[in-house]
């Protein structure tokens, strides 16, 4: 089948399904495509609570002031014309939201907002009860139905390639999951939305869906990635016991509003030997959390399954539940009564702050390419801010949609007739594999947490290096051949064949960082390392990766803060 | 988290394509206290037969909505059913189209490229 359309958008999570609303106000007919069902395959319908704005709820507040806290999380590495789009768009987007109904907690009319690590002061907007995520895609998905007529929703689709004609994206191919079935799209622009890699890792917090691919696509294509060594690990991911039927940054939103105590295996407090004050606010930062757990447990002082322990048992069964309502049955389920047991927590796999490089109108470096959200490097340097993915998501979407629909619908647009140049490559594969695929993917989990994980050392870096040169020789670089409807073996492939050139890119980037900053630490070389102030920018000639240090572009000019209101 | 020792589950998968004699396969999967159906049928890929088509993307939060399927013959989200240490039976949705295996076509027909 051949589709064409003016933008395609590839990823119906909170970016994608933005860029599409956007993309069809500014007059484009837009097919938003995904590999799950619509909406409910990304990131954002995991998200549990907060989502950073400046809408002074609470108190008066500015996005300026939210700019100046989220370069600041960023270490020095943030384009902050991007950061700026976060701040200020981002801005208009959750009141958008908001007159759609996505019905942000409130108080006496005023938006609820907490306190979150590493800001200033209360800007995290959210809905109840760890009920973000879910809500926010609905009420995009409810918007996309009701723009009529010029946005075609279509999943099962799993992309494979980017086409280029010219030096510009001209469409895609995609698998089309239930019939196995080669799709060809025509579209005059494409906006990658596919979110981040985190199933790189064995114990990470997003969906099955977060390889990377789209990193993969883009570079493939001929697009430039930067900052891939950055990894964001969220230190109090959900660790024993074992519970089904959440998610694992659920304790997240437990610490916004209840505080908590983390403790090490001996049940003492200790983040503040690792320099953070002790509190019984949650204030301590994400990179300094992952670092003093981990550093715990080498000691021998973590809990019995390798972790920390996180306890509300100084907390009434009454101050719980009016917190977090029906969420506390969900956990008595689970056999967890948190007036009488700690749970334990330990840094998990959970955002991307590196990614395909785009200027402040979401373009990538190849000509008809954009992209949003998470899909996007740069914004958040070498730490996110809490709060920031979906405003991001939201904002970069919103962004990313308006520009691919104003090239589009330039004359000149080119758009893919679905003839072949690759036709083989799908065709010619074995008609077997002589591995297990999905033992890989478990594999490749395993390796990427112990030796790329938060804390990086020459040795383990080159011993991942290794490994994955052997897997992607083993793997190879054609697909075996199809057997139909849910082929779960070729799926596999092509998931591998991205993860795997993925892993690569961020291994090869942590080698070259010898030094020590925000999600990216090197026991090797400890500390920042101020001539590191650079961005990586990696690009791919052929099957060659190029990486060059680039100078963060400069700062644009903040008003003193302090005069704001 | 540990095995515990000796227990186990015995888990018959119904399997097969659209159009295909549908088939009953068992495997012998190690029980660990705690686990879903689903971590199970992914455990069943990886260490043994990973040609058993299963959907999901979530894993774990019950916000995909793709797992859903029968477990001894009530319709469940294989994410949120509760491993046991006994024969478990595992089958398609009987209502929707079957693609494979356990995978039936759950999308809203709007957004299927072949709309029904």
């Amino acid at each position: 089948m051949h589709l064409t359309t003016d933008v395609l958008v590839i990823g119906a999570g909170g970016a994608g399904m933005y860029a599409a609303l956007e993309a069809a106000r500014h007059g484009a007919d837009v097919l938003l495509i995904d590999r799950s069902l619509i909406g409910r395959g990304g990131a954002t319908v995991m998200a549990q609570m907060t989502v950073a704005a400046a809408v002074g709820g609470e108190c008066p507040d500015h996005w300026q002031h939210h700019l100046v806290d989220t370069l600041r999380a960023g270490r020095g590495l943030c384009d902050p014309a991007l950061a700026r789009v976060i701040c200020e768009d981002g801005l208009e987007c959750i009141l958008e939201m908001d007159a759609w109904g996505v019905g942000w907690a409130r108080k006496e009319g005023r938006f609820t907002q907490v306190m979150a690590p590493g800001h200033d002061r209360p800007r995290c907007v959210y809905v109840d009860f760890l009920n973000t995520g879910p809500a926010v895609s609905r009420t995009l998905r409810t918007q996309l139905i009701r723009t009529p007529g010029s946005i075609r929703r279509v999943g099962d689709l799993l992309v494979t390639g980017l086409e280029t004609q010219g030096g510009e994206c001209v469409g895609a191919t995609a698998l089309h999951l239930s019939t196995g079935e080669l799709v060809t799209i025509g579209a005059a622009a494409t906006v990658m939305a596919t979110g981040g890699l985190t199933r790189l890792y064995r114990r990470n917090s997003a969906s099955a869906n977060m390889g990377g691919d789209g990193y993969s696509l883009a570079l493939r294509a001929g697009a430039a990635l930067l900052d891939m060594e950055f990894v964001q690990f969220f230190p109090i991911g959900h660790l024993a016991p074992r519970m089904i039927g959440m998610d694992p940054i659920m304790w997240d939103p437990f610490r916004y509003k209840l505080g908590g105590r983390l403790l090490n295996g001996n049940r003492e407090e200790f983040v503040q030997n690792y320099g953070a004050a002790v509190s019984d606010k949650y204030i301590v930062t994400r990179d300094l959390a992952t670092y003093a757990i981990t550093k715990e447990v080498e000691a021998g002082r973590g809990s019995p399954n390798g972790g920390a322990y996180l306890s509300f048992e100084h907390l009434s069964a009454e101050v719980l539940r009016e917190a977090f309502g029906p969420v506390i049955d969900r956990i008595a389920n689970n056999g967890i009564d948190l007036t009488k047991m700690s749970i334990e927590v330990a840094p998990i796999a959970h955002y991307h702050m590196g990614g395909i490089q785009v200027d402040a109108q979401m373009r990538t470096t190849l000509a008809r390419l954009f992209a949003a959200g998470e899909a996007v490097g740069g914004a958040n340097g070498a730490n996110r801010l809490s709060g920031n993915a979906i405003t991001e998501a939201l904002a970069f979407g919103r962004r990313a949609g308006r520009y691919a629909a104003q090239d589009a619908l330039a004359s000149a647009a080119l758009r893919w007739d679905g003839a072949r140049r690759d036709a083989h490559w799908y065709t010619q594969g074995p008609s077997r594999l002589d591995f297990n695929p999905a033992q890989m993917l478990v594999e490749l989990q395993a390796l990427m947490s112990d030796e790329v994980g938060p804390f990086r050392t020459e040795a383990g870096l080159q011993r991942a290096l290794h490994r994955l040169t052997a897997m992607r020789a083993q793997v190879g670089e054609v697909p075996p051949q199809g057997t139909g409807g849910l082929d779960c073996i070729r799926i596999d492939w092509f998931d591998l064949f991205q993860m795997l050139l993925v892993a690569e890119l961020v291994t090869r980037a942590a080698l070259l960082r010898t030094e020590s900053r925000g999600a990216h630490q090197r026991e090797d070389f400890p500390g920042l390392d101020e001539s590191w102030r650079l961005n990586q920018v990696v690009n791919m000639e052929g099957s060659k990766l190029s990486f060059e240090r680039h100078m963060v572009p400069a700062s644009v000019p903040i008003p003193d803060a302090t005069e704001l209101v | 988290m540990s095995h515990v020792d000796n227990l186990r589950v015995n888990l018959r998968v119904k399997r097969g394509a659209a159009g295909d004699t549908l088939r009953f396969e068992t495997y012998d999967v190690p029980f660990e206290p705690g686990q879903s159906v689903l971590d199970a049928l992914r455990w069943v890929r990886a260490q043994v037969d990973p040609t058993l088509a299963i959907r999901y993307s979530c894993i774990n939060a019950n916000a995909c909505k793709e797992c859903m399927m029968r477990v001894d013959g009530k319709t469940v989200y294989a994410c949120l059913a509760k491993l046991e240490a006994r024969e478990m039976v595992v089958e398609p949705l009987p209502n929707k189209p079957l693609v494979r295996d356990l995978v039936t076509e759950v999308a809203p027909s709007d957004e299927e490229l072949y709309r029904r």
